[in-house]
């Protein structure tokens, strides 16, 4: 077993592990730390993928940027597991019946899509992620869209300064 | 890798998402989930874009495909963050109303 | 003859201008502009006989009704011999009719009076569209117009409910037997492809035995609604809400001589379906007898006379029953003369009497009114058969007829003869003779009708005297029936089929001269009977029964028309509210039911929302992926 093929499969289960760890703790900061863990496990799996560019901008925007947000949201409003509203246990039961037939029926979808059998994703190599090639796209052909991304953010920014004002 | 494993991974993350969507009723995490959702298929845009480079790459080893899909993850980074700050401005501002985060309050549609 | 045309367009154009301009124009001007009309076809009409009687008869046709590859039907007019006599006695009695209406009707407001008069000379159009017609189709146009025009004409005093529902049950009853005539015009283009008389008497082979049965017995359906034959005969004595006139002009004279037009017109068919000929007989006799013994305990003078035209129209489906087609028609020309002048008459004493119908309130009216009272005992006299008066000699054929035909036949129809003859002296000696009844009011305003009136009545009471002689039977004179020799190309086919039989000179110079003699004497008796009367007792047993009109009304409400408004209640109250009602209210109620649970579904919560949707997908997700599997499960299943 190569170095790569241990380095997925620990990443996936952690990934796994965390997001489910994510919606069982009773605590919301609790959550917040392990969707953390989810994300640097997401970015682990983009170096896997040599998408370096990604791995990065995932980690300082989501680990760093929102999910601080998040932080300071929470604790901003002081939430702890005491004040955690709580769904009663069927309507619980219901929700993750649902969720695990929908991903029963999404692995058995994959299982015999045809023209997915056999290919396989490039990992450890490629030049494809690197910061200089996607750099090139970015400016070239996506710039009317970077420009515009620019714009969204900052109506985001007037919407969010907007609505969280008092009134 | 095979890209199945990738496919069932990223698929694994979604249906996680979905069900913390279903049985959280903290808005604040019911939030979190759907980012879950959005980093699940941002793996599986990852993971296609290196599929199909590999592909390409036999025949031209000049090509930039997949590069648009690993642009298109850095759009959905960008939408996500303008989404969040305006969500996160949304439940706060419904906590100063409501004194609570419960989405169970939230429900004026039915009228 | 290009004149054909006209005869029944000057009462439509007539209908028209009065009908159309009934407001603005005065009542001299509508009187003689329907007046007019009618005189105008009766000239043209004279003409037209005249034309054939040298000519012979005659067809044209105008333009097709119908035109569908091999099977047309013609608006075509056909004068022949029958046709010209049924023209003579509508345009001559109906302008007789008119005249008489102008002072009879006077009373009313200018629009009712252009109203009368319009509907008067659209009865006339279709009375002539009926006669006129060449075709079984034409004829039914004008059946069914002369059946408006009836309906319009007994209503139209429409205020008095009473009428209105008279005119209702007419036309009501009427429908009844058009469905007949309907059917039976409907089997005969089934069979032939053709409704023109000449071609549908041409090839009477391709009929078999009960196919000819069953048209002639459905024609005689739609006869006897026409015509008031039992059991559909009701409907003619309360006609006579109508005004007096219409119930001289429509319910005696033309209208409901249209069921013997029709069967003389199909006498081919009727000769070759014998056991019909019998049906026809029967009816007819029952008809004359019944409807007699009703009229002899009758007070009202309209009412009196309404059964005494049922009674004689049974007469004349007797004779045509017994194969008289002549004297059937015949008898219709001279009960025209004397029922019209019978009619006439008693609307000149009602004029007098101002709307008294009753005829307990009249008598010793014979000072008063001379003119009235001459015609009307000519009449009396006529109608009861007493030679040389023309009913006598109509009437003596039609029960010569009915001797050949079965004894039995006879004898009933001269006891009905006597009965004819008692209650019209019973009812011309309550009206005329003894002492007047009424009020000191109307004694004091007695008097005679004025000249638009009487000469109607003088003309037609001329009529009622002569007009027999057209047919004076072979044993008086030989040759001298002019009327059969008139009409023999008519029945030559019928002549042809059937075997003649002839009385003994003999047996029929008995019959006569016995019921003759029975008859004066039954005059006599009822003469000397009611000429002295002063109290009326009420009449009790068979009576009152006969004053009662043996109940047929109640009879019939009881048997036919109470069931049928009872199942319309069940089917409103029952089917109608709980099962269509119900059904229809449950599917509301239903959706209205449901819509209240499934609304619970939207209760709000975005997380349910959010399960539904995920759930929704997985459902697609299995539809799509199963897809070749779910159809080939469906195609299993349907």
């Amino acid at each position: 077993m190569s170095i790569t093929v241990v380095l997925f499969w620990f990443l996936t289960a952690l990934a796994l592990l965390s997001a489910i760890m994510v919606l069982l703790s009773k605590n919301p900061v609790h959550s917040v730390l392990w969707l953390i863990v989810v994300f640097f496990a997401i970015s682990g799996h983009y170096i896997l993928l040599n998408a370096q560019f990604l791995a990065i901008v995932n980690l300082i925007v989501y680990a760093g940027a929102i999910m601080v947000l998040f932080l300071f949201v929470i604790m901003l409003m002081n939430l702890n597991a005491e004040t955690e509203p709580q769904k009663n246990t069927w309507l619980k039961l219901a929700g993750a019946i649902s969720g695990g037939s929908l991903l029963l029926i999404l692995v058995s979808v994959i299982r015999s899509a045809t023209d997915m059998t056999g290919r396989t994703a490039q990992v450890g190599e490629g030049n494809i992620g690197l910061i200089s090639n996607l750099g090139k796209a970015l400016f070239s052909e996506y710039v009317v869209p970077f420009e515009i991304s620019s714009v969204l953010f900052l109506s985001a920014m007037v919407g969010a300064v907007v609505i969280g004002k008092k009134d | 890798m095979p890209i199945q494993y990738y496919i069932g991974l990223a698929a694994t993350l979604f249906c996680i998402g979905i069900t913390g969507v279903l049985i959280r009723r903290n808005a604040i995490i019911i939030f979190m989930c759907i980012e879950l959702m959005l980093n699940a298929v941002n793996l599986l845009l990852v993971a296609f874009s290196k599929m199909h480079y590999a592909t390409a790459f036999i025949r031209n080893a000049n090509t930039t495909a997949g590069s648009d899909a690993q642009l298109f993850v850095f759009f959905i980074m960008v939408v996500a963050a303008a989404e969040v700050s305006v969500g996160l401005a949304i439940i706060v501002m419904m906590y100063r109303n409501t004194h609570s985060v419960d989405v169970n309050y939230l429900n004026r549609l039915k009228n | 003859m290009n004149l054909i045309y006209l005869v029944p367009l000057f009462p439509l154009l007539g209908f028209l201008i009065n009908g159309l301009f009934r407001k603005s124009l005065s009542k001299s001007l509508i009187g003689i502009i329907g007046s007019g009309a009618i005189l105008a076809s009766f000239i043209v009409s004279i003409i037209l006989f005249n034309d054939v009687r040298t000519n012979g008869s005659m067809i044209v046709s105008y333009f097709n009704l119908l035109d569908i590859e091999a099977f047309k039907i013609p608006f075509a007019f056909q004068i022949d011999q029958l046709s010209v006599i049924f023209l003579l006695i509508i345009t001559g009695i109906g302008f007789l009719i008119h005249v008489y209406s102008t002072a009879y009707m006077n009373d009313e407001t200018n629009e009712h009076f252009g109203r009368y008069f319009s509907y008067l000379n659209l009865f006339v159009f279709s009375m002539l569209l009926l006669v006129m017609g060449a075709n079984y189709v034409i004829m039914f146009i004008g059946w069914e117009g002369v059946g408006l025009c009836s309906y319009l004409l007994i209503g139209f005093w429409f205020k008095n409910n009473t009428y209105n529902y008279a005119a209702k049950k007419a036309f009501v009853m009427n429908r009844i037997g058009d469905l007949g005539f309907l059917l039976a015009v409907f089997w005969i283009l089934a069979k032939l492809g053709t409704v023109n008389y000449g071609e549908v008497f041409a090839s009477t082979v391709k009929f078999s035995a009960s196919d000819i049965t069953g048209i002639t017995l459905l024609l005689f359906v739609g006869a006897c609604g026409k015509s008031a034959q039992i059991p559909l005969y009701t409907w003619l004595p309360d006609a006579m809400a109508g005004p007096t006139p219409v119930s001289a002009l429509i319910h005696a004279a033309t209208m409901v001589t249209a069921g013997i037009y029709m069967i003389a017109r199909s006498n081919v068919l009727y000769t070759m379906a014998p056991f019909t000929q019998t049906v026809v007989a029967i009816i007819g006799l029952a008809t004359a007898l019944f409807a007699a013994t009703i009229a002899l305990k009758q007070n009202d003078i309209k009412k009196v006379l309404a059964y005494s035209t049922v009674s004689q129209l049974g007469y004349m489906f007797l004779g045509l029953g017994a194969g008289a087609y002549t004297g059937a028609v015949f008898h219709v020309m001279t009960h025209a003369f004397f029922k019209a002048l019978l009619f006439l008459g008693a609307g000149s004493v009602i004029h007098a009497m101002h709307h008294e119908q009753d005829i307990r309130n009249m008598g010793g009216l014979k000072k008063h009114l001379p003119i009235t009272h001459i015609s009307f005992l000519l009449a009396c006299l006529a109608i009861s058969g007493v030679p040389p008066f023309s009913g006598f000699f109509s009437k003596d054929e039609i029960l010569a007829a009915a001797y050949l035909k079965n004894p039995i036949f006879y004898y009933l129809g001269a006891i009905g003869a006597l009965m004819t003859a008692f209650y019209m002296f019973r009812l011309y000696a309550l009206t005329f003779l003894g002492k007047f009844r009424g009020t000191e009011e109307q004694h004091h305003h007695l008097h005679e009708s004025p000249s638009a009136m009487t000469i109607p009545l003088i003309v037609l009471a001329i009529l009622s005297v002569v007009g027999g002689f057209i047919g004076i039977p072979e044993i008086f004179a030989p040759d001298a029936h002019m009327l059969e020799k008139f009409l023999h190309p008519i029945f030559a086919q019928s002549d042809s089929i059937k075997e003649l039989h002839h009385l003994d000179r003999s047996t029929e110079w008995m019959m006569m001269g016995g019921v003759s003699v029975l008859i004066i004497v039954v005059i006599i008796i009822a003469w000397r009977k009611y000429s002295r009367t002063e109290q009326f007792v009420a009449s009790h047993g068979i009576a009152r029964t006969l004053e009662n009109k043996w109940y047929v009304d109640e009879l019939y409400d009881n048997v036919i028309v109470r069931p049928v408004t009872g199942l319309g209640s069940v089917l409103k109250n029952v089917v109608e509210k709980a099962g269509i009602d119900g059904a229809v209210n449950g599917v509301g109620r239903f959706v209205h039911y449901s819509s209240r649970q499934l609304r619970l579904l939207q209760s709000g919560q975005v997380g349910n929302y959010i399960l539904f949707m995920v759930l929704s997908i997985v459902v697609l997700f299995l539809v799509f992926w199963n897809q070749p599997q779910i159809a080939h499960f469906l195609e299993k299943i349907f």
